[in-house]
Formats: structure tokens, sequence, C-alpha cells
């Protein structure tokens, strides 16, 4: 299968989300912001970074970049497009994902490993997790603070929309253990039909036992898995 | 534009040109005798330029000479002291003298170092100061072709008691994070010391590093004759003037808060913008030379690339790219705007490197031509308003040599016994103290704002002994850290900057690292006063005899002088930043222990020490004694000891032995490795517990082993003559120190992780 990793001016995890797409074996590529034609991708990666610096507002100038147009049309054809972070925070401005980001309860940035629950395992990003699973993978933002409105949620819920949430590690969800202040503990979340995905720790931080974790690899091996049936 | 826009836009140009006229004639006629002293010179120093010129300076000139030849960037007072360094060695491919040093980790692969402070810029704004402080840094790291792959934090502050101190702490934390965040170079590393000397001014020191490949090191410079001078980034404006000479180069007053404009602003988008032009530009070979345009600005930029090239250079400043209207020349050649870079093409690749700039969106323009004839000429448009030739203004300061006296506090505080003071009465609760303690309890709180993980290389994060970053694609990693600890110093800063080389060696030494080189941040106070001079001469000698014995070079650094207050100097501060070689990651110690019944041992040996000990601030509201001795030879015996027995597969978890003493480190072994530890062994000495607790000796190693090792341990120490002392065991869930310490572990942990905050 082929990642494309689109490149806005400001990222600044495409090399990582690069690197990660490799160590799993798989074909990957940049895709740079001008460009507008998504052909022979399986998965579009959205890194994380500043995007244009996020002066307006994280990922608010991003989704006016012409690239966004052809990720639309991807994402409408059934193509997987991930979010990671400022990738997260592109897909809820562009309206591909429900809700919206604040600042972080701390009014900090924080990067950590935290520990994240698999609501849901039937999704094309967590086919090779188990229902209940804790992943330890770090996260790495100022915006973080996941919010959306009541009936919203709702719909989310009861459409096993929201993939990932923030937990101790025996798997409660608590609020002792939401770093960020989002609602619900809300860590990553698909769109209704589940092949956009937006989350925001690093998977791909948390790929090789030296770095403290491989838990994002299972993230990674479902894509690859969901894409080669 | 309209004809009538056009008729008022020359209307006001004109009018513009007259003003200019006007009051440049005044400057020149008038004035220029005494502006030399607003801009920072001297009389000396001006009769000098007339000299060199033949003539009086024009007020570009004038200018131009201020702000190469202030202390900041002519290093006028420390030359004759740092000359002594030594600079080089089979892996140093570039010493000091370039905007980064560069040192060899085989594979074809170096790399790229520098520190340098911020401090005044930060006590004035603390959120530019610092986040801008990031950003020069870097800038010298990509400069030289080297990908940004770390950054390091060396910070002092006031007593967090005191508001302004509040502030300014959690501003300049939030301007490192604001910046080394958004450009993607993780903050891996650093320190924080809370001392009161450092109220007024503060200490912000960056280190950055970079990897490169040998074969695409790019220097600064400006070769070849006709060659194209480019500058590209962002646009130029009337921020950072002066900010080298009349900020960074003169003593603080009460008026500092009117120096604010002097301090610039930063743009971490642009800059990320920069690196990836830059690295692209050199990877596709289409520049002569490279160099950032940081402190004196474009004038700094242009006799640098010049003098190191012994070309010339002509610019028209009218073809930089300016964010306002109206700027003076002089304001154009001075300015310290940020995010700006200076390269040089071929002619036949000068369209290429402004296209690779395009496609990333960055401004660039062609300013300017090398030259053959030695003289760095200036136009605006088209009118010569100075020449002057650019050795005399990168090379040729003026060199002072400063008078130096021992002070009279030295021999008063030096005499203090700290064996005078009695026993305290609850061992246990000062021992809680200390690890409460500012400068003694974890940095959590400042390291969790910083991204530490970006670029998946980080293998040690912010916490142990030192960062470790691999090398991806090798079996190597490169351990980085910073010390130097100013209250020793100022007790006696020979031993203290000793310490500083000591520390850092024994850091990368725990994590299985071989130490290969410095940078070095001397931060003092104003070198005119002969006892501040003193304390400088006596630190460098220091370095100097380290860096021999540890085999650890200097490739470049930085000179902060000037750091002082309404209540005087601050400590003298010399930051080491280190780096070292792990050859096999696989071979990475960490501090936490590992295993249950593992045993805990200490490597070196315990003195009654407690000069400077963070157990006589804490406990005993004292600043006094000498510092704990230093025996470089057998500093040297006990790492080589060390990183032999890591090598070799013997020891699960080395932890270096620092300020707080015995008694903190064990806490934090076993806070990392969530598990207690029983410490019933002790060594054979005379002193009391409390003193062998916070003794802060040097040479010390806290390591655990499984039991079969002893034996090669023991035959290891005896050989290399170190002494190894067991303490007691892994296990349990509380640290257990004699009959006197007994805490859980996980109220260590509360207590240690939760103390710092603001």
């Amino acid at each position: 299968m082929r990642f494309g990793i689109v490149v806005f001016p400001g990222s600044n995890c495409e090399q990582d989300c690069y690197y990660a797409a490799h160590l799993i074996g798989e074909q990957v590529s940049y895709i740079w912001h001008h460009e507008t034609n998504l052909n022979g991708y399986d998965c579009i990666i959205l890194p994380g970074g500043f995007s244009y610096g996020d002066y307006l507002r994280t990922g608010a100038v991003a989704k006016f970049s012409p690239v966004m147009d052809a990720l639309v049309t991807f994402a409408e054809k059934g193509g997987l497009v991930i979010g990671i972070c400022n990738g997260f925070q592109i897909l809820l401005e562009s309206g591909l994902l429900p809700g919206a980001m604040l600042r972080n309860k701390g009014l900090k940035f924080i990067c950590k490993y935290v520990n994240v629950k698999v609501e849901n395992t039937s999704t094309p990003f967590t086919t090779k997790t188990l229902r209940g699973e804790v992943l330890r993978i770090p996260i790495a933002h100022n915006e973080g603070n996941y919010y959306a409105e009541a009936g919203v949620l709702e719909d989310m819920n009861k459409n096993g929309q929201i993939i990932l949430r923030y937990c101790d590690p025996h798997g409660d969800v608590t609020e002792e253990w939401n770093p960020n202040g989002s609602i619900e503990n809300i860590a990553g979340i698909t769109n209704k039909e589940g092949n956009v995905l937006g989350l925001m720790p690093h998977p791909e931080r948390a790929m090789e036992e030296i770095l403290g974790s491989e838990d994002g690899r299972k993230i990674f091996e479902s894509i690859v898995s969901a894409t080669s049936k | 534009m309209t004809s009538e826009q056009k008729i008022v836009n020359s209307e006001q140009a004109e009018e513009h040109v007259e003003l200019v006229f006007i009051h440049r004639s005044l400057f020149i006629r008038s004035f220029m005798a005494e502006l030399y002293e607003e801009l920072g010179l001297t009389k000396e120093e001006y009769d000098k330029i007339v000299k060199i010129l033949g003539r009086e300076p024009t007020y570009v000139e004038l200018a131009m000479y201020s702000v190469m030849w202030s202390e900041h960037c002519s290093y006028k007072s420390s030359k004759p002291q740092l000359k002594n360094f030594p600079t080089t060695g089979p892996a140093i491919l570039q010493g000091p003298g370039e905007n980064a040093g560069i040192i060899d980790i085989g594979d074809g692969q170096a790399i790229a170092m520098k520190i340098e402070s911020h401090n005044h810029p930060s006590a004035i704004e603390p959120y530019q100061g610092a986040a801008t402080g990031v950003g020069g840094i870097l800038r010298d790291i990509f400069t030289m072709g080297a990908r940004p792959i770390a950054v390091l934090d060396p910070l002092r502050f006031g007593s967090l008691e005191d508001d302004r101190v509040k502030y300014l702490f959690e501003e300049v934390v939030a301007g490192i994070a604001g910046y080394g965040n958004c450009v993607g170079v993780p903050t891996i590393a650093g320190d924080v010391y809370f001392e009161e000397c450092y109220e007024g001014n503060p200490l912000v020191n960056v280190m950055a590093v970079g990897l490169v490949e040998t074969d695409k090191i790019m220097h600064g410079y400006a070769s070849g004759p006709g060659n194209s001078v480019i500058l590209f980034g962002n646009k130029t404006g009337r921020d950072g003037i002066g900010g080298v000479s009349v900020l960074a180069s003169q003593e603080f007053t009460e008026t500092a808060q009117e120096k604010r404009p002097s301090v610039q602003v930063g743009d971490p988008f642009t800059e990320k913008l920069l690196i990836e032009v830059s690295l692209e530009l050199i990877e596709k070979r289409l520049l002569v030379g490279l160099q950032d345009l940081g402190g004196a600005g474009l004038t700094c930029a242009a006799c640098e690339t010049s003098s190191r090239a012994e070309t010339g250079m002509e610019i028209d400043i009218a073809n930089v790219i300016k964010r306002e209207t109206g700027m003076e020349p002089f304001e154009t050649m001075v300015s310290e705007s940020q995010e700006r870079m200076l390269g040089i093409a071929t002619p036949e690749n000068t369209k290429n490197v402004l296209d690779v700039c395009k496609k990333w969106g960055v401004d660039a323009m062609v300013i300017g031509k090398v030259t053959d004839d030695g003289a760095l000429k200036v136009y605006d448009d088209g009118e010569l308003v100075g020449e002057m030739p650019s050795r005399s203004l990168a090379d040729e300061a003026p060199v002072y040599h400063r008078t130096s006296a021992k002070p009279d506090y030295i021999k008063e505080i030096q005499s203090f016994d700290p064996r005078s003071l009695k026993t305290p009465r609850d061992i246990e609760k000062a021992f809680m103290d200390i690890l409460t303690s500012p400068n003694i309890c974890s940095k959590r709180w400042v390291y969790e704002q910083y991204d530490h993980m970006v670029q998946t290389n980080t293998a040690l994060i912010p916490g142990g002994d030192a960062g470790v970053l691999r090398i991806k694609e090798t079996q190597k990693a490169i351990a980085l850290t910073v010390d130097g600890n100013g209250r020793y110093c100022y007790l006696d800063p020979y031993t203290g900057s000793l310490i500083a080389m000591a520390e850092a060696a024994r850091n990368l030494v725990a994590t299985g690292a071989r130490p290969l080189a410095i940078t070095d941040c001397l931060n003092f106070g104003n070198p005119e006063k002969p006892h501040v001079f003193w304390q400088f001469t006596e630190s460098v000698r220091a370095l100097t005899e380290a860096c021999r014995v540890f085999n650890t070079p200097v490739v470049g650094g930085n000179v902060s002088f000037y750091n002082e207050w309404k209540k005087g100097a601050v400590y003298p501060t010399p930051v080491v930043g280190m780096l070292g070689l792990i050859k096999d990651i696989k071979n990475m110690t960490t501090i936490g222990f590992k295993r249950r019944d593992d045993i805990v041992a200490l490597l070196g040996n315990t003195m009654p020490e407690l000069g400077g000990s963070e157990y006589l601030k804490v406990v005993r509201k004292k600043v006094a004694g000498r510092p704990p001795a230093v025996d470089l030879k057998k500093e040297k015996a006990l790492q080589e000891c060390c990183l032999e027995a890591i090598e070799a597969g013997l020891i699960k978890s080395a932890h270096d032995i620092s300020e707080g003493g015995l008694a903190v480190i064990l806490a934090e072994c076993c806070i990392a490795g969530k598990t207690g530890a029983v410490i019933n062994g002790r060594e054979d000495t005379d002193m009391e517990l409390y003193e062998w607790l916070f003794s802060e000796s040097q040479g010390r190693i806290v390591i655990s082993f499984k039991e079969r090792s002893l034996f090669l341990l023991e035959k290891l120490c005896s050989r290399l003559r170190v002494d190894l002392t067991v303490l007691g065991r892994v296990g349990g869930e509380n640290l257990q120190i004699g009959d006197k310490i007994n805490i859980s572990v996980e109220r260590l942990k509360n207590s240690w992780q939760g103390a710092l905050h603001v």
C-alpha cells in the first residue's frame, strides 16, 4: 500500500510519519500542499506541526490549501485519512470531522506519554487492537481540548465515532487522567463513515521500544490490514 | 498604482529625502564626536576607527563599528583568555570561529553544536527574549548544513518567592516552548537553578545541536568575486537596533525597561521554512556560502563572510526588503530583525536559489555582490554611504587586557567550616526539605511544556542524567548535557568550573556515553571590574585544564559579560554543554533501579563536603564554605570505570551524584525505577550520617547490578583504583536508609514531582 503525507508550510511531524511508514515496510511519499491529485494513495496522513504558524487559529489557514479540496473528494470516495494533532485540528476546521478544539485546560503546552483506551475496534484504524485495550502514546499540543455540542456528542457515541479516550493505566476513564480537559476524555474520533480519523496522540512517536512504546504500530498496522483487503 | 497616487508618493518621498538629509547632516556635523559614546564606543575606539579610515566615519560606518566592536560580537575583553582553550582533536572537524563547532561521530556523520546566551533580552521581555534566543542558535546550526535535532536550555532565575521572578520564569519557559515546539526541534535537556543573585538578571542560555553529513558541511564564506549576495527570510524592520551593543554589552540599570525596543520579536514559522529552504539549497549544492543574521544583523553577516574569505562585498540597501518605510541606512545595516539568512551563490545558480525560496514562500533578494578588494561598501540606491575594510569590522576590534584582582569576600566566605554546625535534629525532615527545594525537585513542570519527542529520536527524555538521541539507521546514539553551578563558582570560581566540567562528563558517562567535546557559555558580571575579571580568568583556567584531562576540546561558545543589576553581579556562571557518543545504543543506561534484589553500590568516595551545598542553603540558610574538591585524575578514573562497566554489560542503572547528595540521588533512582531500596551499608568513615547523606563530593556514581556481577565489578574497580562500596539492595515500597529515613517511594515521588510550579 502507499501512504501519502501532506506537507504544509509549518508541518513538523511529516518526517516522523514518513519514518513510521518506512518502519512497517510500506511505501510512502510526501504531498506538497499545492498538489491537487491524490490518485495512487491508499491512506493520506495530515501530520502534526504548526501549519502556517497557527498564528490565527490551529488549522484555520491550512484548510484553504489547494490540497484540501482534493482531500475532501478523496475522503468522500472512501479513501482513508488520518489527521494527527495539528492534522486533527485541520480536519475539524475543514468540516471533515465534527466538533472543535480549545486550548488545553491548563493553558500550557503538554508533551508526555498518556494512556488511551480503544473504544471501537471495527474501524480501519483499530482492527489490530482489542476492545478496551490501553495504548501508551505521547501527546504534544497546546490545543487538544476537544469540544462538541451535546447533540453532536450523542450522535457520535451512538455511531461508535469516538475511538480513543484518555484513561488511567488500567483503562478507567477518569478526569484525573484527562490531560487537556477534552470533553468525555476524547482523544480520537472518526467521521460517521469511519474512514477519516482525527487523534491528538502521536502514534508515529510510539513505533519502537527504544523510544518507550510500540503501541502506535497497532494503528499503522490496522491501516495496512484495512487497505490490503 | 494610478498616476495621482504616484505623484503623492513621490512628493512624500522627496519630503522624506529632505528630512533624512537634514537629519544626517546634523548627525555628521554636530554630534558625531559625542555619538560614539551613546553607541557604546569609547574615545580610544573612536580614534582607532578614524585611524583605520583615515577620516571621520559617516554615521552608517560608526553604527556598524559600534555593533561589531561591542563586547558581545568582538570578545574584546575575553580573547586573551579564550585562546588557551584546547580546540582541536581527531574528532573535531570545526572548532571556534564559525557559526557552530562540528564533531565527527563516524560513518560520514557529524554533530554541529553551539551554545549562546540571551540574558538581557529575556530580563526585559522574557517571552520574546527566550524565543529569539532559541531561533538565533538554531540558525547557527542549520547555517552549517546541519539539521537541528535538539535544543537544551540552562536557565537561572532569582528566588521564586518574588512575583517578578515567577513571571520571568513562566514567560521564559513559554517562550522557549513557543518557539522550539513550533519549529519542530525537541528540547531534550536543560537545567534550572534559583538563586537570589539572578533576580534582576536571569540567565537564559540556549544550546542547539544538529546532524550533518560530513560532505554537506557548509561554511560562512563569501568566496568568489562576482558571486551574488542574497538576503532571504523575514523582512527587515526597526526591531533589535543595537541589541548587541546597548543591550548585551552594558550593565543593567533602573531604566532597562526603556531598552525594550531593542528586543526582537520571533517568528518560528518563518524559521521552520528557513530550515527547509537552507537545507534544500545545500542539498542541491546551490550555495557557495551561508551565514545567518543574528547579533549586529546584516553588518555582521556581510563583514564576517567577506573577512573569512578574504574578499570584499558591495551591498545596496535599497534592495533589502523592508517591513517599514523611511528606515535610515544605518538602521537597515544594524537591524536585528529575526529569521534572516545571507547566501552567497554563483551568478548561474542565483535564479535557482531564488526559485527554491519562492517555492517555500520565503522572500529573497539579491542585495549585492562579492568583490575582491577587501572593502565592505554600503550603497543606498546607488549612493555610497559607507566604505570600510571588512577585516577591520570583523577581526580588528581592540583587545583589552583587563585588570584582575581576587575579591575580598572569597577569604571570608571560604573560612566558614560547615562542620562547626550542629547535627540536624530531624534528618528525615532535612532530607525532604532538600528533595523538594526548587533546585533539586523534578523539573517536570518545565520540560512537559517543551516538545521533547518530535523527530522520534529521543531515547532518554528529560529527567535523567543527560538527554540521549539515537541516530536513525545506525547503532549509535549521542548524549547531551548542560551543567554549571553558579553557587560553587561564587565560592571558588576555579573549583566551581572544574565541577561544571566533571559533572557534565559524569552525566554523559552515566548514560554510557564517551565525552567528545564541549561548547561553553560564560556568564559573568562587568569585566571592567577587577574582581569580576578575576572570577572569569579563574573559571577559564579551570575549564582549560579539565578539557585537556577529559579530552573534550572546546568547539565554540559564547561569553556573556555585564550580567549585573542593582544588587551587583550574578554569580560567575560558566555553563558547559557537552556532547558524548554511545557506540551501541543497547548499552544506554538509565538512572532508575531495575530489579528487586539488585545490589546498590557507590563508585567513588564521599568526603564531609557540605560547603556550598543544598543542605547548607536549604536547611541552614547559608551560602558559604568551599565547594567540594575535584581531583581530575580520580574523576577521570571513576568515569573510565563506569564506562567500562556499562560497556561490559555489568550494571543495570547508573546515576551521577551531584547537588543534594547521596540521599537525593537514591530517591531519584527509586522514583525512576518505581521501586524501593534498603540501604544499610556505608563507607568506613568518621562522618556523621547527615554529612554522608548530604555531602556533595564529586567523583561519585550510584550504580545497581545483579549480584553475580559483583565479582567482576570489584576486579574492574581495583584495576582502575576506584572505590566500590555496597550500600544495600533494590526492593520494597520504601526508601529506607539506616534507621533515620524510611519513606514510601509514592510519597517521595509526589513531593518531588509536585514541588515546582508557578
